[in-house]
């Protein structure tokens, strides 16, 4: 489903990204952990096509189609989601009200109808259950006066709504208390299906008892430099990082 | 120009033939031609809207005979406790320095004198320098002063040069006949220098006194200008000053302008932010009771990217005073990334108090964070309920919470023993209240 | 439901530039004594009215321009507009006498004028060029009371009402274009609620300029009595032609004890084309007066259009316990020049203003907030708050503030609050990672920024300015 091939990003002429190499296919999970700085949030930011951030070298490929080619937008319509590690406030625009605009431009996109507005209406009501959303954060502007926890699930909503193909979520666990990340893990859980590919990148393994990733990498200066399975989240856990960085050397 | 007011001081003018260098003499000419286009701004100037002269320029003036009969000026030590500056004085129309000054050394380069003096001693440095911001001023006031200022205080500081101890600047207005007072500062700072200047106004004797001084003050790439202005006058008085600071790039200035004691106030702010990354600070504060005026009239203009501005003022008006606030910010086309932030806050305690604020935002450019507030107000009720309801007196409630609204003005001053030396002044000025509004007994 | 209304107007071509062709009566351009006597000869009007409108030319020859908004406008040679201009078929008894042009005309535009079609209650006079066309409703109204008619009619039918009111708000020397109006008015509205009245449906007004170099100078005088009610809508739409177009009006509204006057303005003037040609120059003189104890007055305005506005709503608190409320957003683009906002003249007591403006400038254009926020010495207990917030959209337009403020009385609480921003790219981003393209997104976001504004428009406008309003999902989900 992703393919990405010896990466390289900038930001402000700064190299964060130096040769990332990653596979995903439909019905993994993924989890990518590392330390501050290893460049997560970064791989992140380039797989969404944030302008901010310059690909020097590499391939993206995604479905087939060569990612780099295409706008932020029209990677959202091909199914690619990303739960922002800080959601942007937008004022005076309804959740709902951008919801539906967002839907109906990806229908667009895709040569479909909009969505009628009764169908709409249902579709919200059924997911806003699965992540145990209050009624009255659809009615708010976007993400405006939410709080931590309500922005997180705010993400994983709008998740449920678009139903990508692909999915990252970027440390979507901090400022998250420990019912929060359940109700989020929870909502996260119930999307995954066969088809659907999840990216969980997370400094803290706890995230991980709740949903369980298939690998696991280490994102360590710009490169993927381990991979294994859940037990390799719990090892960094207990030992930190110090290991891998005298395995380096 | 046929209007008497005007025509009294063109025909005095005309007959003012004291021979000057020639940097002076070109620029008095050129401010004459202005002065007969422009002429004392009145009522109706939109410029002049909260400050109305007409009253103060009905007295008849003599202008200042630059003769001291005895050394007024070592009245006013103006002692700061637990600071150590350098003391210099503008007597009327004339500069003076302490002998304690007058044997200072500086580092090499730094000239702090006489602008009189220094426009002969240094006249091509002082020819690239003066009047070059005062002359795109369309204000009449500042082109009269042109036509009669002979001196004033200059200071120059060379390059990463920094002053360790304040400079004092102590402007006197004296005699016991009525006086219409100029006089011309001109800051300079080299790249890289630091200078901070401490610039305290007041009235001797029992005469009406119209001052009208202008400071023009160049700031360098790199180089960081403090200017704290205390005016502590009469209310015969009748204050213009009008400050203009070129700063280039990346340069720092912080400017604080007090008023405690005064008659009718205008303080002309110009910051001009003519380099790139320069930042200015601006803070003021008015105490305002009897028939006090305060005017202070701000620009500040955003002409390159990347600059900074904070803008803050608050005044306490009681009494019958008046306060005015005009706070321009212009951000030019092109100077992206500015961040403009201005607050007009301002206490009415009488019923008789009147307030007017006017900012003025012009922007042209749109990646910039802009934001000004204003408010006119009462002190905080239910603060005052809390306060008494833990026994602290009316009085002194209100005392307490006047002096905290305006803290935060003084809090920004960088000098400690300033710092507290002004907090004590405010206190005394609050506690002296509406009745006796007496002079700057601290400092003499 | 008001949502869309910016995205409509802001990003589509001018739909409104069409002319009509109807036979139409214009008088010479100039203006003169002369020229103004022939305007009160043609209305029949009576002899104080004439004096009334001479005292003001009188007053006008030697007044000039006001200059000290934040405006570029051209040299106006006053002398070569037209100042009566009017279809020759008139004084109407039944829809079918009128033009059946002028009917299609407003057809198009959206304006109901047959009653029968009419979906939800909305009385609407249409004026076109200098004279009202048509009112409709009128006999549901009449039975409560409530005159709504012309204001050529109200001239004839209620002089005495006329007389009392008019000019009481702005009088004929209160500024240059009012001066002018005052001189050369031709028609407008007139409304009078009566005593313990609520105003059962929206009454709107429809302006329209049709003829070519005319100038349009109604005439509008709203008064409500003791413990009415009314909500009154204003909407005006222009051809497009290369020439400006001088449009100089005057709104009066005085509200009596305990009355509430609502005044909701949809202003799409023809703004120009994108290189600044043609245009109306919009110079309106807007007061009310809350005169009545716990009076209360409200303007919302949703300003589109025009080549230059200069227009200042405005409120004289009067009664004690009056309020008023001023609501804007005020779109410029192209060339556009706007200088527009608020006075708020305190004088009773235990009165309150909220000021709400919302400036959005795209293009090459300059729009400017100018207010007064006024506390006089009696004024115990004033109140208001102010917020006048900006946004640009293109590094060459300009946005501008400047708000006032003068307190005489130190009981008065006076606030004001604004803010300049730019659209930020992560917000941008973040549409765009949903899948709403970036023109989309500018367009979602600027309608939430002016969202506060657009909400104070009533429901009604949307049946009124159908071509301006889409019903959205917004507020229909619980």
């Amino acid at each position: 489903m992703l393919e990405i091939k010896n990466l390289h990003a900038d930001v402000n002429g700064r190299e964060i990204l130096k040769g990332l190499n990653l596979q995903v296919n439909a019905g993994e999970i993924h989890a990518i952990m590392g330390p501050n700085g290893a460049g997560k949030s970064t791989l992140a930011s380039v797989l969404a096509g944030n302008p901010a951030f310059e690909v020097t070298e590499g391939e993206i490929t995604f479905l087939g189609k060569d990612f780099m080619e295409l706008a932020p937008e029209e990677r959202a319509a091909e199914g690619f989601f990303l739960s922002f590690q800080y959601p942007v406030e937008i004022p005076g625009v309804s959740m709902v009200n951008f919801l539906r605009t967002a839907m109906n431009e990806q229908r667009k996109y895709r040569g479909q109808e909009p969505i009628p507005a009764s169908d709409f209406l249902r579709l919200m009501k059924e997911k806003k259950e699965l992540v145990e959303m209050q009624s009255n954060l659809t009615n708010r502007s976007v993400n405006e006066g939410f709080s931590g926890g309500e922005k997180k699930r705010s993400e994983i909503f709008q998740m449920a709504m678009l139903e990508p193909r692909l999915a990252v979520l970027d440390e979507t666990d901090s400022g998250l208390d420990i019912d929060a990340l359940r109700i989020v893990a929870n909502g996260v859980n119930k999307l995954a299906s066969p088809e659907r590919a999840i990216i969980v990148i997370t400094h803290y393994q706890r995230l991980l008892d709740y949903i369980v990733p298939d690998f696991v990498h280490v994102l360590f200066d710009g490169r993927i430099v381990k991979s294994g399975n859940k037990d390799l989240a719990l090892r960094l856990e207990s030992e930190g990082y110090d290991w891998i960085k005298k395995e380096l050397e | 120009m046929d209007n008497s007011k005007e025509a009294q001081y063109i025909d005095l003018y005309r007959n003012v033939r004291e021979v000057q260098s020639s940097v002076f003499e070109a620029y008095r000419k050129a401010s004459f031609e202005r002065f007969k286009r422009l002429g004392f701004p009145d009522d109706k100037s939109e410029q002049y809207k909260y400050t109305n002269l007409t009253e103060a320029l009905s007295v008849d003036y003599g202008l200042d005979n630059h003769n001291q009969k005895e050394l007024i000026y070592e009245a006013f030590t103006c002692a700061i406790p637990g600071i150590r500056s350098h003391l210099y004085f503008v007597v009327n129309d004339t500069f003076y320095a302490s002998d304690e000054a007058k044997n200072q050394v500086f580092p090499q380069g730094v000239v702090i004198g006489s602008l009189k003096e220094a426009s002969r001693l240094y006249s091509d440095l002082v020819a690239k320098y003066f009047g070059k911001l005062s002359e795109k001023e369309e204000d009449g006031l500042i082109a009269f002063n042109g036509m009669f200022a002979h001196d004033g205080f200059f200071m120059y500081v060379p390059e990463n040069v920094t002053i360790d101890r304040p400079i004092q600047l102590v402007n006197i207005s004296e005699g016991n006949t009525n006086q219409l007072l100029n006089s011309h500062n001109l800051i300079i700072l080299e790249r890289g220098a630091k200078v901070q200047l401490l610039v305290c106004d007041h009235t001797e004797g029992n005469a009406r006194f119209f001052v009208n001084r202008l400071t023009e003050v160049h700031v360098a790439e790199e180089a960081t200008y403090e200017h704290y202005k205390i005016e502590n006058t009469s209310s015969d008085t009748t204050h213009i000053s009008s400050l203009l600071i070129d700063q280039k790039e990346s340069s720092k200035t912080l400017t604080t302008i007090l008023t405690l004691n005064n008659g009718l106030t205008r303080n002309n702010i110009s910051l001009m932010l003519n380099g790139e990354y320069a930042e200015g600070l601006l803070y003021g504060m008015a105490v305002g009771d009897l028939d006090q005026k305060v005017d202070n009239h701000t620009s500040i203009l955003h002409n390159k990217p990347n600059c900074h501005s904070t803008e803050l003022f608050k005044y306490i008006l009681g009494g019958e005073s008046q306060g005015g606030f005009t706070g321009r910010i212009y951000v030019a086309e092109d100077a992206q990334k500015t961040e403009a932030y201005q607050n007009s806050k301002n206490i009415l305690l009488s019923t008789t108090a009147r307030m007017r604020t006017k900012p003025q935002l012009e922007i042209y450019a749109d990646d910039v964070r802009c934001s000004h507030g204003a408010t006119i107000g009462q002190l905080d009720e239910t603060a005052m309920f809390y306060l008494r309801s833990r026994g602290i007196s009316e009085d002194e409630a209100r005392l307490l919470l006047m002096y905290a609204f305006a803290a935060d003005v003084i809090e920004n001053i960088r000098i400690e023993a300033l710092k507290d030396r002004i907090k004590l002044m405010l206190e005394h000025r609050l506690r002296s209240g509406v009745s006796q509004a007496a002079s700057c007994i601290l400092c003499r | 439901m008001s949502e869309d209304i910016l995205e409509q107007v802001t990003q589509s071509e001018y739909k409104y530039g069409f002319t009509t062709d109807v036979e139409t009566e214009i008088v010479p351009p100039g203006l003169s004594e002369d020229i103004v006597r022939l305007i009160s000869q043609k209305k029949n009007e009576p002899e104080w009215l004439l004096e009334f409108r001479l005292k003001a030319y009188r007053h006008w020859a030697k007044m000039k321009m006001p200059n000290w908004a934040y405006l570029k406008i051209p040299e106006i040679d006053y002398q070569s507009i037209s100042y009566y201009a009017a279809p020759k078929k008139k004084n109407l008894n039944s829809l079918d006498e009128v033009d059946p042009e002028l009917l299609k005309t407003f057809d198009k535009l959206g304006i109901p004028l047959e009653e029968q079609k009419i979906l939800s209650g909305v009385a609407v006079d249409a004026v076109m060029d200098s004279v009202s066309v048509k009112t409709t409703f009128k006999k549901e109204l009449a039975e409560r009371g409530i005159i709504f008619c012309s204001f050529s009619e109200a001239v004839q039918e209620y002089p005495d009402l006329v007389k009392q009111y008019m000019a009481s708000v702005v009088p004929y020397d209160d500024n240059f274009f009012a001066a002018l109006n005052s001189a050369v008015f031709s028609d407008g509205s007139f409304v009078y609620i009566p005593k313990g009245v609520r105003c059962p449906m929206e009454l709107s007004t429809y302006f329209r300029i049709n003829a070519i170099n005319t100038g349009q100078f109604e005439r509008t005088l709203i008064v409500a009595d003791d413990d009415s009610y009314v909500s009154y809508l204003e909407g005006c739409t222009a051809p497009m032609r290369d020439e400006n177009q001088l449009h100089a009006a005057i709104v009066e509204i005085v509200a009596m004890n305990n009355a509430e006057v609502k005044y909701s303005t949809v202003q799409n003037w023809y703004p120009g084309d994108k290189k600044g040609r043609g245009g109306i120059y919009n110079f309106v003189t807007k007061r009310g007066i809350c005169k009545g104890k716990n009076s209360r007055i409200s303007w919302t305005q949703v300003e589109t259009g025009s080549a230059i506005t200069w227009k200042y709503p405005s409120c004289i608190l009067k009664g004690d316990n009056s309020s008023a409320e001023f609501y804007s957003v005020a779109v410029t683009n192209n060339h556009q020049q706007a200088d527009t906002g608020t006075k708020m003249i305190h004088l009773g007591k235990n009165t309150s203003s909220h000021i709400l403006s919302k400036g959005i400038s795209a293009g090459l254009s300059q729009n400017s907030y100018r207010g007064l926020v006024y506390v006089g010495k009696e004024a115990e207990n004033a109140r208001n708050f102010s917020q006048c917030d900006s946004m640009l959209l293109s590094d060459r337009c300009g946005a501008h503030t400047f708000p006032y403020m003068e307190v005489n009385n130190d009981s008065a609480v006076v606030e004001h609050e604004a803010t300049t921003s730019k659209i930020s790219e992560d917000q941008i981003f973040y549409c765009n990672q949903r899948g709403i393209p970036t023109e989309e997104a500018v367009g979602l976001i600027v309608n939430g920024y002016a969202k506060e504004v657009l909400n104070k428009l009533p429901m009604e406008f949307a049946v009124e300015a159908q071509k301006l309003l889409q019903i959205t999902l917004e507020g229909s989900v619980g």
